[in-house]
C-alpha cells in the first residue's frame, strides 16, 4: 500500500513525513522523526507512557494513527524545556525524586503539564484521577502525586 | 497491525460512498479508543478505515431551538464534559461517558464509537438509552432515525447495513422536573470494565409524582437493555422506598449475565437491582432540584 504524505505540525515546528496507514502516530514520532521521548509501553491506550497532546488534548499517541496528522498539531516531551531551562515539573520531579527507572515519566510530565495549564491549582484526588491512565511500577505514585501538587503550588506562587 | 486502504472523507456522502463501495472489510474511525486497540491485536483486520474526524458536522456539539442537543459522532468525552448546556440538561449521559478510560481516552473517545462497539458493557449507553436518544445514520439511501438501543444486537455487532454509519446522536428536549443519572460497578475502583451498569431517566410533576421514567442495564444481557418494567415500577408513585424497591426487584428480573471472574450471575443479578435504585435516587433528586 502506498505511502501518505503528512503535512504537520510537531512541537512549533511544520513538519512532512511519510507514513503507512499502520503506522500509529507513536511510530512516526519514535521512528520516522527520531522524538523518542515518548515511550510505547503497552500500545493500547492502558499505560499512558505515549502521552502527548493532539491541537491541545491529551492523548495516548499509540490510539492515533500518523495518517490523522495532516493539518494537525502534536506537542511532546521533547516540547516541555524552554531555552535548555527545566519545566518546573522537570525540575521538581527530580527534586522529589519522582522516577527510578523513568520509563513513565515523560507520560507523567506531559499529562501533568495539560493539568496544570486547565487547572493551576488541582486537589490530590483531582490531580490523582487525572493522571489515573499513567502507570508507574517502580515510584508507587505518591512521590510523582507530591511534585505535581508541589509545582503547581510554586507556579501559582510565582505568577 | 496489518495493511489496510485509510480514507479521511470531508463529507457524510463522501463517506457514505466509501463505505459503500467498499471491497472487502470497511470499519469507521472515530477517536479510535476501540479500533487501533483491535487492529493491534488483530481482532479488527479492516481493507478499509474511514476516518469521519474531517467531516465538519460531525465533531459538532449544539442545542437545537426546541431544547434537545446534537451530539455528533466525532465529538469527543472531552468536550462532551466540558459543554455546560449538556452536562445541566443530562448529567446521568455525560457522566457516563465521562467514566470511559481515562483522560487520555477523553481525549478521542466518543459516544458514537461508544455505540457502534456494541459492548454489552459500554458506559456511555445505557445513559442514552435512558434519555430516548435517537442515533442519526447516514447510508446508501439517506438518512434515518433509529432509538439507539436499536443499534447494538450483540456483543461487537450492530444493525447498521453496508455502507451506513452513526452521524449524530440527538438527545430530547428536556421536560422539567427531570433527572437522569449513571451508575457502574467495577472490580477495581477505577480504569474498569463494568460488571453492571444502570442509568435512570424521570420526570416528576409539580407534586413531585413520577409520570415518565426509562431504565437502562449495562454489562447483563448481550445488548444493553432497555427495561420497561422496571420503569413503570417508578411511574405514578412518589418514587418512595415501596416504588425504588419494586424497580429493584425489576431490574434484577431483567438480567441474563455472563458468568465469569470477575463478576458472577448471582453477584451481577443482585447488584443490577441495587445500582437501579441508587441511580433513581440520584435521577429523582435532581428532578426535585430542576424546578
Amino acid at each position: 500500500m502506498s505511502k501518505f504524505h503528512i503535512s504537520t505540525t510537531v512541537n512549533g515546528e511544520a513538519v512532512e513525513y511519510l507514513c503507512d496507514p499502520k503506522q500509529t502516530l507513536l511510530d512516526v514520532l519514535r521512528d520516522e522523526l527520531n522524538l523518542t521521548g515518548s515511550k510505547e509501553g503497552c500500545s493500547s491506550g492502558d499505560c499512558g507512557a505515549c502521552s502527548v497532546t493532539l491541537d491541545g488534548r491529551l492523548v495516548c499517541s499509540c490510539l492515533v494513527l500518523g495518517v490523522e496528522m495532516q493539518g494537525r498539531s502534536v506537542e511532546t516531551i521533547e516540547n516541555m524545556t524552554s531555552d535548555e531551562k527545566l519545566h518546573p515539573l522537570q525540575q521538581k520531579f527530580l527534586e522529589a525524586a519522582a522516577l527510578q527507572c523513568g520509563f513513565c515519566t515523560p507520560g507523567f510530565l506531559v499529562a501533568a503539564k495539560a493539568l496544570l495549564e486547565k487547572n493551576p491549582n488541582p486537589t490530590e484526588s483531582e490531580a490523582r484521577y487525572w493522571l489515573a491512565e499513567n502507570l508507574c511500577r517502580c515510584t508507587g505514585y505518591d512521590k510523582i502525586i507530591r511534585a505535581v501538587l508541589e509545582t503547581a503550588a510554586d507556579m501559582r506562587g510565582s505568577k | 497491525m496489518s495493511g489496510f486502504q485509510y480514507e479521511a472523507p470531508a463529507t457524510v456522502d463522501a463517506a457514505v460512498g466509501l463505505l459503500a463501495g467498499a471491497k472487502g472489510n470497511a470499519r469507521v474511525l472515530a477517536g479510535g479508543t476501540d479500533l487501533l486497540v483491535q487492529l493491534r491485536t488483530g481482532a479488527a483486520k479492516p481493507d478499509l478505515v474511514v476516518d469521519i474526524k474531517r467531516i465538519g458536522e460531525l465533531r459538532q456539539i449544539s442545542g437545537t431551538a426546541a431544547g434537545g442537543f446534537v451530539i455528533g459522532a466525532a465529538a469527543p468525552g472531552a468536550e462532551i464534559g466540558e459543554h455546560k448546556e449538556l452536562a445541566k440538561a443530562w448529567p446521568g449521559v455525560v457522566e457516563g461517558m465521562e467514566l470511559i478510560g481515562s483522560t487520555q481516552i477523553q481525549g478521542r473517545a466518543t459516544p458514537g464509537g461508544n455505540l457502534c462497539n456494541a459492548s454489552p458493557a459500554g458506559d456511555c449507553t445505557p445513559g442514552l438509552v435512558a434519555a430516548g436518544a435517537i442515533a442519526v445514520i447516514a447510508g446508501p439511501n439517506g438518512r434515518r432515525e433509529v432509538a439507539v438501543e436499536q443499534v447494538p444486537v450483540s456483543p461487537g455487532k450492530t444493525s447498521l447495513a453496508k455502507g451506513e454509519f452513526v452521524v449524530a446522536i440527538k438527545l430530547p428536549p428536556r421536560a422539567k422536573n427531570s433527572g437522569d443519572a449513571y451508575l457502574r460497578m467495577i472490580p477495581r475502583t477505577e480504569m474498569d470494565i463494568a460488571i453492571v451498569g444502570a442509568a435512570v431517566n424521570l420526570t416528576l410533576d409539580a407534586s413531585g409524582t413520577c409520570t415518565q421514567a426509562r431504565v437502562s442495564l449495562g454489562a447483563v444481557a448481550p445488548t444493553v437493555l432497555l427495561v420497561d418494567a422496571a420503569a413503570k415500577a417508578l411511574i405514578g408513585t412518589k418514587v418512595d422506598d415501596a416504588a425504588l424497591a419494586k424497580l429493584a426487584a425489576a431490574a434484577s428480573a431483567a438480567c441474563k449475565p455472563i458468568d465469569d471472574k470477575r463478576g458472577t450471575i448471582e453477584y451481577r443479578t443482585k447488584v443490577a437491582g441495587v445500582l437501579a435504585r441508587r441511580a433513581a435516587i440520584i435521577a429523582r433528586d435532581r428532578a426535585r432540584s430542576n424546578a
